[in-house]
């Protein structure tokens, strides 16, 4: 198993654990990421005030993973939605498709129709399967309880990147969760937006959006919120410190990423899956691993 | 509100774009408003409000509310709708009118600027690849002349980026 790793712009500089561990978790699946330095953005951050040029750029990263003929695999919910997103548009808009490959021609480049872009953890699920890794776990984390966060753009829009799971009763991750003989919490928050897409346009609806959830959690006493996005990242770990205080309130929820937790239960070291790069340190789950 | 205050091309304007065509299927059932996250937390965001104003032709209004860019991009309000509208499709064709029209937010002219300059959002300097070194991750590389061509931007003088290729 083959693919073309893109990071995106955020989890190379940020969020480091998360791509340690994925790739740690990769290679111990047997999966091999290709790494290419010319993938860089994914066209997200323009869609909002420029749809054409974001377009553009995405069918850039599309025509370079076509070029080397491996699908490609995002560790950002974002940048996954954004290319499956642009990859299924083109293919039913021929018209759209000419345009962006006038503007790729001078970069030596030509958008054609047919890659296959995944985030991880749904390639982990199609690629290497749920019954593979589970077979592949050798610690038992049955002590521990977590609570999943889907996110959005992981799920949604179903009419271009669904048939992984239902968007309204996910259970992807909870399944991946259970792999490593952890219990799930499917809590009543379960499907609310992180709010990281209006953190630029008003902080204190993206806190209130955000602490709904991290309250939660924190009454329910769970070992870790599981992310696998790194923009979910920003505001539950990141602003968790802001937003508590702004809320006048106090939580401490453990912050995690699935393939940290994947990890875990695959026997790798905690170190190596970058867990000393966390600031929402799952206290409760590193001290059942300390030598 | 006065007949000769609104636009009857304006929705139009809006189908014309790229995911904007949903809007003329919405029979204003309120599902996205029911279901929306940033309308849970702030009342006076309401979707079907919004298509409601675009349809009447309150065009000067949609286009300079600051409403408009509290969108969070969820998509939930897509997953209910009976109607396929595609309220953030649609959403995202009126927030790019506006930016057209002027009345972006200032993020995002430093948005396309930092691609330009860096060819990806988050700079990459010798701190971070050191750091990344450290930890036994590839290096990365600013690599922004392609992101220039698309965008049609040069970088401040002194600025442009080193092409490794």
């Amino acid at each position: 198993m083959k693919a073309l790793l893109f990071l995106g712009c955020t989890v190379p500089v940020r969020n480091l654990n998360y791509e340690l561990s994925a790739r740690k978790v990769c290679e111990t699946l047997g999966v091999e990421l290709v790494d290419d330095a010319a993938l860089a953005c994914c066209g997200y951050p323009l869609k909002g005030t420029d749809q054409a040029h974001a377009l553009t750029i995405a069918a850039r990263a599309l025509a370079q993973a076509r070029g080397q003929g491996l699908p490609l695999v995002a560790l950002c919910s974002a940048c996954a939605g954004t290319l499956a997103e642009a990859e299924h548009y083109l293919a039913h808009h021929p018209d759209e498709a000419a345009r962006v490959n006038q503007d790729l021609a001078p970069l030596g480049l030509e958008y054609e129709p047919g890659v296959r872009v995944s985030h991880l953890v749904r390639y982990l699920l199609e690629e290497v399967g749920l019954e593979a890794i589970k077979a592949k776990m050798t610690r038992d984390l049955g002590q521990f309880s977590f609570a999943p966060h889907y996110g959005c753009h992981y799920l949604k829009p179903a009419e271009t990147i669904g048939g992984l799971d239902d968007p309204e009763a996910p259970t992807s991750l909870g399944r991946l969760i259970e792999a490593t003989g952890a219990k799930v919490d499917n809590y009543p928050r379960l499907k609310d937006c992180c709010g990281g897409g209006v953190l630029g346009a008003d902080e204190e609806l993206a806190g209130a959006m955000a602490g709904a959830k991290l309250a939660e959690l924190d009454a329910r006493g769970v070992a870790a919120l599981v992310l696998v996005c790194p923009f979910c990242n920003v505001m539950y770990e990141g602003q968790q410190k802001a937003i508590a205080k702004r809320l006048d309130t106090k939580f401490k929820v453990p912050v995690i990423y699935l393939t940290q937790l994947l990890g875990l239960g695959l026997g790798l070291d905690p170190d190596e899956l970058g867990f000393k790069l966390n600031r929402a340190k799952p206290k409760e789950l590193l001290a059942a691993f300390k030598a | 509100m006065r007949l000769n205050d609104c636009d009857p091309g304006f929705k139009h304007e809006v189908a014309a774009e790229p995911g904007g065509e949903g809007i003329r299927a919405c029979f204003a059932c309120a599902a996205c408003s029911a279901r929306c996250p940033v309308g849970a937390h702030r009342p006076d965001y309401d979707p079907r409000r919004i298509i409601r104003l675009t349809l009447l032709g309150r065009r000067d209004e949609v286009l300079a509310s600051p409403l408009i860019w509290l969108c969070s991009s969820c998509y939930t309000c897509g997953e209910v709708c009976p109607q396929k509208v595609r309220f953030t499709e649609v959403i995202t064709a009126i927030k790019n009118i506006a930016a057209r029209e002027g009345h972006a937010p200032p993020s995002a002219k430093i948005t396309a600027e930092l691609l330009a300059k860096q060819g990806r959002l988050l700079e990459v300097t010798e701190f971070e690849n050191e750091k990344r070194a450290d930890l036994g991750l590839p290096l990365v590389e600013q690599r922004p002349g392609d992101f220039q061509a698309i965008l049609g931007l040069k970088p401040a003088e002194g600025e442009a980026g080193e092409e490794p290729r």
